[in-house]
This record gives structure tokens, sequence and C-alpha cells, in this order.
């Protein structure tokens, strides 16, 4: 008995140091420093850069792009790693074992970064080295930043639109409107005897590869969030315009037809694409897809052709505006040589030839404008399609939250059931959507 | 004054030596015992009160506990995962004991079967259930291809809700090779003499079955009963990769994987967990979450060691 104290002791000890797990902090970024110059003069150091890049063109073009940085800051040495994922890096942070640049592919986690302190806030160096963020468009600045700390600057960007198969268009020009796309889809749907779908026109279901709610919302200029950081899925109606045609489009299929179809696809990310094998006339996809298509051996014979998503017969003026995204990188919170990081970072995302050199080896899109407007980009016409819908001023983008990867759920598992029929009520549906990614905001505190 | 407590001392300062000593040879355990369980334990309960990000905490009191009670997804998991414990343990315990009893009845050939129904538990988890879901991919499978040809339409295994679980459970049973292994030694191990004294009394195979082999492999047929319960409980990997595969979806820019595919009928509770904690950083939450599948699992093996102990009495 006597050694229960001294147990609750240890034990009180042991939960109060995991506790604080993670508090420590490093040399912190924000001592006000000119760049140029003096930024050169920064005494030797080696970085660790984690990115999630993989394959050997990938690690290669990143290489490529350091090779820059270090022409610029011959003392400065980087080491890259390569396959890094967000559950790495949020672990070493955690463990004190931060590297000292790190990249993510995706921008859901980008508000936990920030609010949480564990990438530090960029705002004060940018302000120092006078750096102007309207060279990027509004839509990056804002996956990029939480509550007004700018834990992160965007890296490559991806913008989606439409890939259509010309020998299917039947000589027809890609859709401008939804009701456009709904006479299209019709027209070249083809059918078996017994009604099984040959060829779908476009697939309308969200359970399609790329068709989630963030790439289908921009298409009538749906909002998710209100300027208060609530839900806006129940209250804009732009949301039950979309859904309303879609499920129109879903029926004219019979959803079991449709889904029976889906089912037989190949997989997104090999040679059976539906795509690839004209299954599918008109899809919607990212940029990324172009290079896909030319590296594939077969599809790259494939003739197509890329346009801006169509939108709203009342909101023409979105045309030509679309999803963009994209891959994140900071300054993590205890990054043993943050001033030298934030040169990486600064090079890596707002310099010219950088970004050109990694767009045109990963077809990705660059994001300031001067890099957009490149002469040294690779001229082609298909990939230009996405470099313009990224720079249109009404693209929209999904904006950090707190809640990202449980909204977008929500929100998912809510669209199945609605196509497959089992919603009889838009309207209470979106506000139970509503209810329940407010209710979760609340209890993470936003 | 002298009195008989005095006298104690002796032995006391001798069981004191001898209980230090012990402590000393079980530190090793208790150093275990106490990083690897009560601390987690006692961490985990802590964290269910508090606004836990990984890197921020915030006491909340019962706000986790009363969202966790309302949130359909934690019933919709709950319930699943209890389906498994309910029918997909069974069928495995009794496939795997079938199969094992089989193998003691084959004269011939008995080691190529053995091997042959052991190798699958051998194949890496998701290698397996990936061979499985393209296997029951009701387009392109070769399982409704074959039924076809036969005049059988094939349901859609794992994109139909009512279908998803019960091929899960055909996964299982296809990967209950160390099961049955265990039953095998066990049945090998029951005396002979025994049932030829049984045969001679003029008990049947079932009477047989049921009064000799039953009663002697108990003890194992409990051990594999608890820690397929317990396994249940933490059904994770099988779920999560052929809910991602049958669904084909994944994560890219503004598109992220909902686990549970089709419908959420293969969200298990360690996935919500999972989901909560290091997708959602709702690390609280998910700690609600890891306390209720402690709690199912204390209470599941509960009730069978009394069912087990209930049956040893009545025979």
């Amino acid at each position: 008995m006597r050694f229960i104290p001294l147990a609750v002791a240890g034990l009180s000890a042991l939960v109060l140091t995991a506790c604080t797990t993670g508090k420590e902090a490093g040399p912190s970024l924000g001592a006000p420093k000119p760049s140029g110059a003096s930024s050169q003069a920064l005494p030797p150091a080696t970085l660790e850069l984690w990115h999630g890049f993989s394959t050997d063109a990938e690690v290669k073009a990143f290489e490529d792009a350091i090779a820059g940085f270090n022409k610029k800051f011959p003392q400065i040495k980087v080491n890259a790693k390569k396959g890094i994922q967000d559950d790495q890096i949020t672990a070493a942070i955690r463990g004190g074992k931060a590297p000292d640049v790190a990249a993510s592919f995706t921008t859901d986690n980008v508000a936990q970064w920030c609010s949480s302190g564990a990438f530090q806030d960029l705002t004060p160096v940018i302000k120092s080295d006078g750096i102007d963020l309207t060279v990027l468009p509004a839509a990056s600045r804002s996956y990029t930043e939480f509550q007004g700390k700018r834990c992160m600057m965007p890296l490559l960007a991806d913008a989606y639109g439409m890939f259509y198969n010309k020998a299917l268009m039947k000589g027809e020009q890609p859709p401008k409107t939804l009701s456009e796309l709904t006479e299209l889809t019709k027209k070249l749907t083809v059918r078996d005897a017994d009604g099984n779908i040959k060829v779908a026109g476009f697939m309308p279901s969200t359970q399609y590869y790329e068709n989630s709610p963030s790439h289908l919302g921009p298409m009538t200029g749906a909002k998710w969030y209100n300027e208060d950081g609530t839900s806006a899925i129940g209250s804009d109606p732009a949301w039950k315009e979309l859904l309303t045609w879609q499920k129109d489009l879903v029926d004219w299929f019979g959803y079991e037809k449709l889904e029976k179809f889906r089912k037989s696809l190949g997989d997104e990310w090999g040679a059976e694409h539906p795509f690839f094998e004209g299954k599918v006339a008109m899809v919607l996809d990212g940029e990324w897809r172009t290079a896909m298509i030319a590296n594939d051996p077969e599809a790259k014979s494939l003739d197509y052709g890329t346009a801006p998503l169509p939108v709203s017969d009342t909101k023409p003026d979105l045309f030509g505006s679309g999803f963009t995204a994209g891959s994140v990188i900071g300054v993590p919170r205890g990054a043993k040589n943050p001033q030298h990081a934030w040169e990486l970072v600064k090079h890596l995302t707002t310099d010219t030839e950088s970004l050109v050199t990694l767009s045109n080896a990963l077809r990705n899109v660059p994001t300031t404008k001067a890099a957009a407007e490149s002469p040294n980009l690779s001229d082609d016409e298909k990939f230009k399609t996405f470099l313009d819908i990224f720079s249109h001023p009404k693209t929209s983008t999904l904006p950090a939250n707190i809640n990202s990867v449980f909204n977008q759920d929500v929100f998912s598992t809510f669209l199945i059931q609605w196509e497959k029929g089992a919603v009889k009520d838009l309207d209470a549906g979106l506000k139970d959507v509503d209810k329940r990614i407010n209710d979760k905001m609340k209890l993470s505190g936003g | 004054m002298a009195s008989p407590v005095h006298a104690a001392p002796k032995p006391s300062r001798w069981r004191r030596s001898e209980g230090l000593r012990a402590l000393v040879w079980m530190s090793p355990f208790l150093v275990g015992l106490m990083v690897f369980l009560i601390y987690p334990l006692i961490a985990t309960v802590y964290y269910s009160f508090h606004r836990y990000d990984l890197f921020t905490l915030e006491f909340i009191g019962l706000d986790n506990y009363a969202y966790v009670l309302k949130d359909e997804r934690v019933w919709q998991s709950a319930t699943n995962t209890l389906w498994l414990v309910v029918f997909m343990v069974p069928a495995q315990l009794l496939f795997a004991l079938g199969l094992a009893l089989l193998l003691t009845k084959i004269k011939t050939g008995a080691a190529i079967f053995r091997t042959i129904f052991f190798l699958p538990s051998l194949i890496p988890l998701v290698a397996g259930t990936v061979a499985f879901v393209f296997l029951l991919n009701p387009g392109t499978g070769a399982v409704n291809q074959v039924l076809a040809a036969v005049g059988i339409t094939g349901p859609d295994w794992f994109g139909d809700p009512a279908w998803s679980k019960p091929s899960l459970t055909m996964l299982a049973m296809w990967g209950v090779g160390n099961t049955m292994m265990i039953f095998l030694a066990a049945l090998l191990d029951v005396p002979k003499h025994l049932y030829e004294a049984a045969s001679i009394d003029g008990a049947g195979a079932f009477r047989q079955f049921r009064s000799i082999t039953l009663p002697m492999i108990s003890p194992v047929l409990m051990f594999s009963t608890i820690t397929g319960v317990i396994y249940a409980l933490q059904y994770f990997t099988q779920a999560m990769i052929a809910s991602r595969v049958a669904s084909g979806s994944t994560d890219s820019a503004g598109s992220v994987f909902t686990p549970g595919y089709p419908d959420g009928s293969l969200l298990t509770l360690p996935q919500h967990l999972f989901q909560s904690g290091f997708r959602d950083w709702s690390m609280g939450m998910a700690s609600v979450h890891a306390l209720m599948l402690f709690v199912a699992a204390m209470v599941f093996t509960l009730i069978l060691l009394r069912q087990f102990r209930f049956a040893e009495e009545a025979r």
C-alpha cells in the first residue's frame, strides 16, 4: 500500500510530461531581417527539407529547384527527404525533431497547423522582406492561412477543369452551361439494348473519381463557409441549384445503372482510366492529368481537349473559373535554422525560375503571376486552360478550416444518400449538414 | 516491559526484504505494465475530458462524451463492430474447427491440405484484402464472371451495404489458418482411447464430438474465442482497405476518402477512432472512442469467461 502514493506520483509525472509534449520551442522565425544581400550573408547551415514527392521525376524536379537556391546561397546545404506524409510531419514537430522546412500535398491540415502553432507564422518575415502577396491569386492566399496567421506558402497549385474526348464529342464543342452539359451528356451517352451504359457523356455521380463537392461547387459558385466560419452549405442557394441539377442527371441515367457502370470502370490512376479507354466523353479533372496522358504509352495518342467547367445558366460570369488547391510549404516550430529555412521557402514559392522548373517537370500550375506568364513555361494549349482557370478572379478553393476533413466527410456522405434518392427533403438535409459541421466546430473550439 | 508485539520485528524485516526482492524481480514487468498499460489508460481518461489537437490542451469537462453519445457515426461504427463480433468471430471459429476436424480425418495428403489451408494466413493483410476486392469486383471480378457462367447474377459484394460485411467475413474465413492450426493441435492432443471407449459404448460421431472433443478442447476454444472477439473489436486494416479500394476514391486536393464505404457499412469503431484522432485532430474525442472499446472488450471477455466456466461446471 505504501507504494500507491509513489505510483500515483509517478503516473502524474508521466501524464504531466505527456501534456506538455510538443511544447518545446526552437529558435523562432520573425526577427526582422531584410532579405537580399544581408540574407545572403547568413552563416553556413544544413537544412532539412521534408516533402511528399516520391517518383524519380518528381524528386529530380524538386532537386533542380533546390539547385537554383544553392546558386543564391552556396553556404546553405539542403538535405531533401522524399515521400513524407503529414502524419510524419506532425509527429516530428510534437517530438521536437522537426525539419527546417516541410511541404504537404494537401491543404486539409493547414488550419490546425496554423492555429496550434505547429508551423511558424510567416507574416513578420513576409512583411520585412517586402513580399507582395497579391502576386498570388486570392484562392491560394486563402488555403495557406487561417484566422490571420499565414503559416504556409503555396508551392504548386492544382486547377480543375474539363477534359473532353474529341472522337466521342461527335463534332460538338465543350459545354459552357449546366443545361448544355445535360443536353450533351444525353446526346453522347450510349446504352445497350438492356439500357446498360456503354459510354457515358458525363458522370454526374459525386462518387466518381474527382467529382467531389469541392471540385463541383465552383460550377454554381457554391460557398462552404460563412464569414464567421460556420457552414454555408444549407444557406447558400448555389448548393441547392448544383445538387438539383446533378440529381436530375443521375435520375436520367438511373442510379442503379450509373452505379453499375461506375463500378465496372478501371482504376483512376492506372492505364485503364475510363477517359483513356473512351468510356466517358467528358470528365472533371485536374491539370496533372495532362502529364499522365502524355506519359501513358497508350493514352498519349488520345485526341482530347481541355476547357473550363460549365457553369450555372444564371451565372455566366463564372465561366472560366474553377476549383484550385495545391501543395503547401512552411517552417515548422522547432526548426533549427528558421531564417535559412524561410529563405528556402521564399525561393521555392516566389522565385519565377524555380516555379517554372517545377511546373515544367511536374505539370502543376505555378502559383505566381510572373511564373504563369513566363516565356520559359512549356507551351501547351491543353495545360494553358488550367493556367487561365487558376488565374480567373472567380476561381475558388476550400478555405482552410479546423475541421476540413470532417466537413468534407459529412457533406460527401450526405451526397451519396442524396444521389441514391434516400433524401426526401434537400433543404432539411443540407440544414442537417450545417448542424453537424457547426456542432463539431464548437467542440473543436472554432 | 516486553510484549508479544515486540517479538515480531525479525520476521517482519525478513518479509520486507523478501517483498523488496520480489519487487525487484518483478520490476521489468511492472515498468512495462505502467508504461504500456496503466499510463496509456490514465492518459486516455485524462484526454477524454479535454480538447486536445495533439499540440494544445484545454479542459472541456464532459463535452466529448456528450458529443460522442449524439454522433450517429459512432453508433453506426459500434453496430458494425458488434456485427463482426457476433457473426464474423463464430464463422471464423466454426470454419477453423471444421477444417481442423477435416484434417484429422484425412488419411493421405493431410500435409498438403494443411499447407493449402494455412497459406492464406501468411499473405499480408493489405495484399490479401486488395486481391479479394478485385476478385469480388461486380464488373470485372472473376467470382461474378464464374457465377454468371452458371446463370447466377453475383451480388455487388463490397459495393452493397447488405453484402459488404458478409464479404469481409468470407475474407476472414479465408485467412483462418492460424486458428485452424491451434485447433488441429488441440484435436490431436485428445487421447484416442476416449473415442475407443465411447465407440464401444455405442456413442455415435456427434455424441463423441459433444462429449469428448468439445470438453477436451474447451480451453483452446475459450482462448480462440476471447482473442477472436478482441481482434474483431480492433478490426481496422481489412475494412479500411476494402472500403478504399471498392470506393475507388483517393485523397487529392479538395477530395478526401471517407472510410466505411459503402454507406458506412464497413466503418468500424477503431477506424472512426483513427479518423477522429488523426484526421480530424480531435484526440479528446478519440480517447472517448478508445474507452468505449476498452469497456466493450472487458465486458465481452468477462461474459465469455463466465459462460465457459458455467459450461465447465455443467459438465
